[in-house]
Formats: C-alpha cells, sequence, structure tokens
C-alpha cells in the first residue's frame, strides 16, 4: 500500500477553459489536487463538465488559463507529441464502454500503453499483464481471444488492467461502471479499487452514480468546485 | 513505427472485405491504364515496323499522310500511278540502293492484292525472313499470301485461288488466270498479313484484255498464251526506296519532287506517320484521359470508403490515442492504411496486366497481329504507375487529415 496524501500527482490552480467557439468558459477552477495512490471519486450531474476536466487533467486539452500539472509539469509547457508522449508514460485511460480494439487479442490491447511508451514498457511486462488479468478475473483462457468475444464487464475489467500496465501514476476512469449491472458493477470496482491500491496509481473515478461513492476514500462533487458549472455546456 | 505498422495492418485486416473492394477498383483502375498505355505502345510499334528499313515512299503527288496509308497500310486508293520509266530512273540514281514497287488496285475475298518484284522479300522489314513456308514467287502466277490471308481462308500451299478486279465483293473476277499459292509468310502484326503477293508481271498479265475496269467483249486471252504479250509493266502504285547512305534521303527526296518527266512526291515514312499519329493521338488521348478518370473515381471510392468507416473508427482512434498514439500517429495510421490499399492496388492491377499479357496475348498476336509482349514497365508505365500511387496515398491523406481533427477535437471522449 502507497502512502496516500504525501505527494500529488495531478494539481490544478485557477484553471479555465472554454470550448471554442463557447461564449463562457465550461471549467473554472481555482484549486484542485489529486495525491498520490489517492482513489478520488469524481461526481456530479450531465454536462458540468466531467468529461472536460478529465481531458484537461489528461494533457489531451490545454488550459486557456491557469495551471494544469502532471508530476508537477505543466502540460501547457509541452507540445501536442509530447503531452502524447508524457500521457502514455504516466496515465491509464478507461473509458466508459468500447475499450478494446477488436482486431487485437485481450492479451494485445493489455499490452498496447507498453507499445506506445517506453516508460511502460519498462515497468510494464507481459508477466504483469498476466498476473493483472488473472487478478481480475480473466482466465489464460481468454488471454488470446479477440476482445469482441468478451462480455461487456470482461471488457472493462480488460481495459482496467491495461489501465495499470506499466503502473502509471494516475489512473483515470470515464464513468467506467455505467455499461454495467449491478452485479458487474461491484465486481469492476473491487478489483480496480484492489489493483490500483496494489500498484499505488492514484485514481480519479467520474461517475454520476453516487450509489458507489462510499467505495471511494474522497468525494469530489465537480459544481461546487467548478465555478463555471451553472451556466456551462460542453460543446 | 512499427507498433503502428503492425496496427495499421491488423484493423485494415479487420476491415478487410471493405478494403478489398477498394483495392479490387484501384487493381482495375491500374490494369485498365496499363493496357491502354501498352495496346497504344504496341500499335505504334506495329504500324513503325510495318515501314521500317525504307527509307522514302514514291508516288504520285497526293497527300503524304494518304500515300503512306494506300501504299503501306492498303488503306483508300491511289488518285494516280507513276510511270515504269519513273521507277527506272529512280532505281538509276546514284544515292539509291534497293527500290521496291508496288502496284495495288486488286483484291482476293476482301484482302488487298500487292503486285511487287521479289526484291520485296529482301527489303521490306530491314531484310527480315519473311516466309514461313514455301517460297516467293517464280512463275508468272505463283501467288504469295500473309498469315491472315492462309489462316482464315484455310490456304496451304498449291491453292488454286483466283483474284478478283478491283477491291469490292462484287467485283469482276480473273477468274481465267487462277495463280497457285507458292509461299506463306510469317505473321508480322502489319499489313503484309493481310495481303496477297504476286508478280508485276501477273498483274499485267491478268489485265491484259481488260479496259476501264471491265474485260473487253469478244476478247480472251488464254493464259497459256499471255506469255507472248509485253508485260513489263507500264505503270505502278507506288515504289518503296532504301537508300545507300541515310544522310542523302533530303538530297534524294528533292530530286524525285523536282523529276521533270512526271510530278512525283516522296515521303519519309517516319514523318508521314508521326503525321497520322497527330490525327489519331486525339483517340489515343481520349482514351487515356478515360482510364484516367476511371482511376481518379476509384480513388474517389477509396476516399468515400475509408471516409465513411471514419465515424464507426471514432472510437478506435480514441482508444489508441488513450494509449499513447498521438494525434500525429492516428495521421499516420490512417496514411500508412491508405498507402497498403494502394500499393496492393496498383501491385494486384500491375499482375493482372501481366496475366492478361500472358493469356490473351498470343491470342491478340493471332486474331489481330498486335504483339503485345510481356516485358519490364516502360517509362511511360512507370510514371502511370507512380503518379497511381502518390494520387492513391495523396487522396488517403484526405480521410487521415479529418480524423487527425476529429482526434484532436474528440480528446478521449469521442462524441458519437
Amino acid at each position: 500500500m502507497s502512502p496516500a496524501g504525501s505527494t500529488a500527482v495531478l494539481q490544478a490552480h485557477e484553471l479555465r477553459f472554454t470550448w471554442p467557439g463557447a461564449a463562457a468558459p465550461c471549467i473554472d477552477i481555482a484549486q484542485f489536487e489529486v495525491r498520490a495512490g489517492e482513489a478520488v471519486f469524481l461526481h456530479g450531474p450531465s454536462g458540468c463538465g466531467k468529461s472536460t476536466l478529465l481531458s484537461l487533467l489528461a494533457g489531451v486539452l490545454v488550459a486557456g488559463s491557469g495551471r494544469v500539472s502532471l508530476l508537477g509539469q505543466d502540460w501547457a509547457a509541452l507540445g501536442g507529441s509530447a503531452r502524447d508522449r508524457r500521457r502514455v508514460a504516466h496515465v491509464g485511460y478507461i473509458f466508459q464502454q468500447f475499450n478494446l480494439l477488436p482486431y487485437l487479442s485481450v492479451m494485445d490491447n493489455v499490452l498496447l500503453p507498453c507499445r506506445f511508451s517506453a516508460r511502460r514498457r519498462a515497468q510494464g511486462s507481459r508477466a504483469q499483464a498476466e498476473q493483472l488479468l488473472t487478478g481480475m478475473g480473466i482466465g489464460a483462457d481468454l488471454w488470446e481471444r479477440s476482445a469482441l468475444q468478451l462480455s461487456v464487464g470482461q471488457q472493462q475489467r480488460v481495459a482496467a488492467a491495461r489501465a495499470l500496465v506499466g503502473r502509471p501514476e494516475v489512473v483515470i476512469a470515464d464513468e467506467p461502471t455505467s455499461a454495467l449491472d449491478e452485479d458487474r458493477r461491484e465486481a469492476f470496482l473491487d478489483v480496480l479499487l484492489a489493483a490500483c491500491a496494489s500498484h499505488g496509481s492514484a485514481l480519479v473515478f467520474v461517475s454520476h452514480d453516487r450509489r458507489i461513492a462510499e467505495r471511494f476514500g474522497r468525494h469530489v462533487l465537480l459544481p461546487e468546485i467548478n465555478r463555471a458549472a451553472a451556466h456551462a455546456q460542453p460543446a | 513505427m512499427t507498433a503502428l505498422l503492425s496496427i495499421a495492418w491488423k484493423s485494415a485486416w479487420n476491415r478487410r472485405f471493405t478494403l478489398a473492394l477498394t483495392v479490387f477498383s484501384i487493381a482495375l483502375a491500374t490494369l485498365l491504364l496499363l493496357g491502354v498505355e501498352r495496346i497504344r505502345t504496341e500499335l505504334r510499334e506495329n504500324f513503325a515496323s510495318a515501314v521500317s528499313g525504307t527509307d522514302l515512299i514514291v508516288g504520285a503527288r497526293t497527300g503524304s499522310t494518304q500515300l503512306l496509308l494506300y501504299s503501306v497500310f492498303h488503306i483508300g486508293s491511289a488518285t494516280n500511278n507513276i510511270g515504269w520509266k519513273s521507277v527506272q530512273a529512280l532505281e538509276q540514281h546514284p544515292g539509291v540502293a534497293w527500290v521496291v514497287p508496288l502496284s495495288l488496285g486488286d483484291s482476293h475475298r476482301g484482302f488487298p492484292v500487292v503486285a511487287t518484284t521479289r526484291a520485296y522479300f529482301a527489303h521490306v522489314r530491314r531484310g527480315e525472313q519473311l516466309l514461313d513456308e514455301g517460297q516467293p514467287f517464280s512463275g508468272l502466277f505463283d501467288a504469295v499470301i500473309g498469315a491472315d490471308v492462309a489462316e482464315q481462308l484455310g490456304y496451304r500451299i498449291d491453292q488454286k485461288i483466283t483474284l478478283a478486279h478491283g477491291t469490292g465483293e462484287l467485283t469482276p473476277e480473273h477468274a481465267d488466270k487462277p495463280f497457285t499459292v507458292v509461299g506463306i509468310l510469317k505473321r508480322t502484326g502489319t499489313p503484309i498479313d493481310r495481303t496477297v503477293h504476286i508478280g508485276l508481271e501477273a498483274m499485267e498479265a491478268i489485265h491484259l484484255e481488260w479496259a476501264g475496269g471491265t474485260p473487253m467483249p469478244g476478247l480472251k486471252i488464254p493464259a497459256e498464251q499471255v506469255r507472248k504479250f509485253d508485260l513489263r509493266p507500264k505503270n505502278v502504285t507506288a515504289a518503296l526506296v532504301g537508300l545507300k547512305n541515310r544522310a542523302a534521303v533530303f538530297a534524294v527526296q528533292r530530286w524525285v519532287q523536282t523529276y521533270p518527266e512526271e510530278p512525283l512526291m516522296a515521303i519519309l515514312p517516319g514523318v508521314a506517320l508521326d503525321e497520322l499519329w497527330q490525327v489519331i493521338g486525339v483517340g489515343e488521348k481520349a482514351l487515356l484521359a478515360l482510364s484516367g478518370l476511371v482511376g481518379i473515381v476509384s480513388l474517389a471510392g477509396l476516399v468515400s470508403v475509408v471516409m465513411a468507416g471514419l465515424n464507426e473508427r471514432r472510437r478506435e482512434l480514441a482508444v489508441l490515442r488513450a494509449v499513447g498514439a498521438g494525434a500525429r500517429h492516428v495521421l499516420a495510421l490512417l496514411a500508412l492504411e491508405g498507402a497498403i490499399v494502394t500499393v496492393l492496388g496498383v501491385a494486384l492491377g500491375t499482375l493482372l496486366a501481366a496475366l492478361g499479357i500472358a493469356a490473351l496475348g498470343p491470342w491478340l498476336h493471332a486474331h489481330y497481329g498486335l504483339a503485345l509482349r510481356l516485358a519490364a514497365p516502360t517509362l511511360n508505365e512507370g510514371l502511370l504507375l507512380a503518379a497511381l500511387l502518390a494520387a492513391g496515398w495523396l487522396a488517403s491523406l484526405l480521410p487521415g487529415v479529418r480524423a487527425y481533427r476529429l482526434s484532436l477535437a474528440d480528446g478521449l471522449s469521442p462524441r458519437i
């Protein structure tokens, strides 16, 4: 277990972001940070800017003003491809659904970040991927199958294994349980939280489903910190 | 980059049925372009080979293209003949190595008859061995036939044939003076294949009792008696001329043009052929442009297939972005896919063209005398292929750029 509350892995300071063509900013946050190893539950109604904030934290979008940094490095100071490299080196990402490339096997899907990032390759391995998959309840008989042959719940767990392979400091999950029924949702949260804890990765988990909030150490209601939430809509 | 290559390949393989159609349409466009280009080149070579070795063609004054067409290709007819004395004077010219006189006008079942001398077999087509079997005509009523004549009419050596006066189907026959086939020529892909060759004296002999295009009533000269008459030709249609030194070609041409006894003209077959190509070239270019359009249509197909698939692939591209592929990788992925599809299409088209030439070549040669050879691409074909590859790749950049923009705008959460 890695100690929560030590150093900040993600920091946002006086962050403002306006979608091109929009009149008002979508994100306006004075201060937000995620510490190493902590599991943050970020929630709020649809359209309050959750996905936009995640894109800003992951360096896919760059702040209009203010500062967003990953491990102390300001995203805005980096060029497009440097951000791409830094993102894959330090961040694992899980989508709501359709996380896997249908033409790759389960194992190849998990190892994808290692193809693009030397750091993930150095800290990850096939053995680690096997261990993660086994931990997620994906048996060895499924590893070489096409990702399409898996159930939705299995696909989300494979995506979680992929987000964690190579020990990134941060895992960002964008409503990964919304396509799952209740039993699968609980099972998925069990394995995701356990894996993040054992790898020492911080988890930013976005959902509008407050029933699962109790599983997380820290809750953030986005409209409370986002001063733009009242009148903003993502483009 | 290798990671991307294998992903591009697997992604393309995943959509192989759609992409295969695109590959196939590019292959067809390639096949068409190559085919048209190859046939065009070979056609020109065939035409050029019909006059190869001949330095000048001499005939009565007319258009140079017209003289070339009727003397060599037996298309159209001469307006005037040239006197035998002029031919003899030409033979005496110090710069002239050989003269092959040609006398046209008769036909045999639709095939033109050319009366000439044995020099024909020694000099036409640079003196290459023309005879496939038999020998050149030596007796008065001997005939040597081209490969098409032999094949289409089923003639062999010793076949008796009668010639018709004029070139129509329903023309009076020289039935009283049958000829014997003594030689059959090799297939050349030139008008020679469709020609019946006889001696100039024979031409005179079968026309002894004729005047104004019909037999003179009441006059019958049996074949055995024609030798009693003067069978020296009085005039011929044209003459092929070879020079001792090609450098003298303009001097000899001028000599012919200013020949005092009779108005004559001499043409350089290569120049006349070029003039002919300038006319035919419009049609050729139209054909090539049409194939080019087919190429554009199939490339448009490539663009639309990739474009249409792009929306379905936004999720795939977002996943790639999430695992570390940059927007530039996405652009490269689509460009790579376009390149794979284009290269496969062009390669398949080239292969099909080669197979087509190998399979249809002998048949084309047998039926049309068109010698399509299996050869390495010519410079022109190479340029065509390069243009196709470049155009295909550029076309595939279009959806690539769109995907690049989409993936920049979508970030990690595609709105679909």
